[in-house]
């Protein structure tokens, strides 16, 4: 936690110093800046497994370095950035991508949302009609004073 | 009924979210499950911590189950873990081989002159390639590797005595089984 602390704060003064964007600390030697900007994507893309809730750019992790390497030989070597995923995701699964694939496994994860804004809307116009049909009973019933009530609640 | 919805709502929400506060206690929730098992072990050749003239690869463990236990001297888990590798792991007559993740050497073996060797051979994986490749993030983690050289179970973090009896004995017993 201290430690973490710590590197927030020495991240923040640095970035305060030097003005700079935020970018993996150990220097990659990137042939040209294109190359350095699909690195920077990716790895922005895939999770450091250490502190998981950051990025694989950001994470100053003995491992993210290592999958950084990783990543970096294997952009040298030609691969794609799908296949480099592919890589990652067969040993670390799923969990390495910032953007979980749509499977069988994250439905529940994609669609609970949109699942609780229909229930919700549902529940509205519900409600929303059977106030509707209340006020015209009322006022048939305020019109008609013998006509019957038929409130349903 | 209709005035009593939002206080059922309510409750639902609260037991959704009590529900989740117990799910952390009982989860591990830093865990990434490996999608490892059941698959292949992959390939991996790595030189003998104590002999780096011969290497050990995956094809020499070919033929008998194995345990697979990633440690470092920097590992301050290792050390609690380690103990429990020596009395209760050891004695289940699992070949135990110990793979030194990113950790140079001599550290190595230097903590193993401290606290003991319990491993039936150790490979050194100082750059950690091994360890990306098994899809290792942290340290203690164990792998058990069957006869066919598939992956049967993944334990990350240390083993502990309850854990070894509920999740590694059963696994052990399994693959007993599994066996003509």
């Amino acid at each position: 936690m201290m430690r973490r602390v710590l590197c927030i704060v020495t991240m923040m003064l640095a970035g305060a110093l030097f003005g700079s964007t935020a970018h993996a600390i150990d220097p990659l030697p990137f042939k040209d800046r294109a190359e350095e900007v699909r690195f920077q994507n990716l790895a922005r893309q895939l999770r450091c497994l250490v502190c998981q809730n950051q990025d694989l750019a950001d994470s100053d992790a003995d491992l993210a370095k290592d999958l950084r390497k990783q990543v970096f030989e294997m952009m040298r070597a030609g691969k794609s950035d799908a296949e480099i995923k592919d890589f990652l995701v067969a040993r670390y699964n799923d969990f390495v991508l910032y953007d979980p694939p749509l499977k069988p496994g994250t439905w529940l994860l994609w669609f609970t949302p949109f699942a609780l804004v229909a229930l919700g809307a549902i529940a509205l116009v519900r409600i929303l009609r059977r106030r509707a049909r209340a006020a015209v009973s009322e006022a048939l019933a305020r019109g008609t004073p013998n006509d019957n009530r038929d409130d349903d609640w | 009924m209709n005035r009593l919805l939002p206080l059922l709502g309510f409750f639902a929400l609260v037991g959704l979210l009590g529900f989740g506060m117990w799910w952390n206690t009982k989860h591990e929730t830093n865990e990434v499950p490996s999608p490892l098992i059941g698959k292949p072990a992959p390939e991996f050749t790595l030189p003998l911590l104590y002999d780096s003239t011969k290497s050990l690869s995956k094809a020499d463990l070919l033929g008998k189950p194995y345990l697979v236990n990633v440690f470092g001297s920097w590992c301050a888990t290792c050390q609690y873990e380690h103990p429990i590798l020596t009395e209760k792991v050891k004695p289940l007559g699992i070949k135990l081989i110990g793979m030194a993740w990113k950790d140079p050497p001599e550290d190595s073996k230097r903590w193993l002159a401290r606290f003991g060797d319990p491993y039936d051979a150790i490979v050194s994986d100082a750059d950690g390639r091994t360890g990306i490749d098994f899809g290792v993030y942290m340290a203690p983690e164990s792998f058990l590797v069957d006869a066919q050289g598939v992956i049967r179970y993944k334990r990350i973090g240390m083993f502990t005595p309850e854990l070894i009896e509920r999740e590694l004995l059963p696994e052990l017993a399994k693959l007993r089984q599994a066996k003509p």
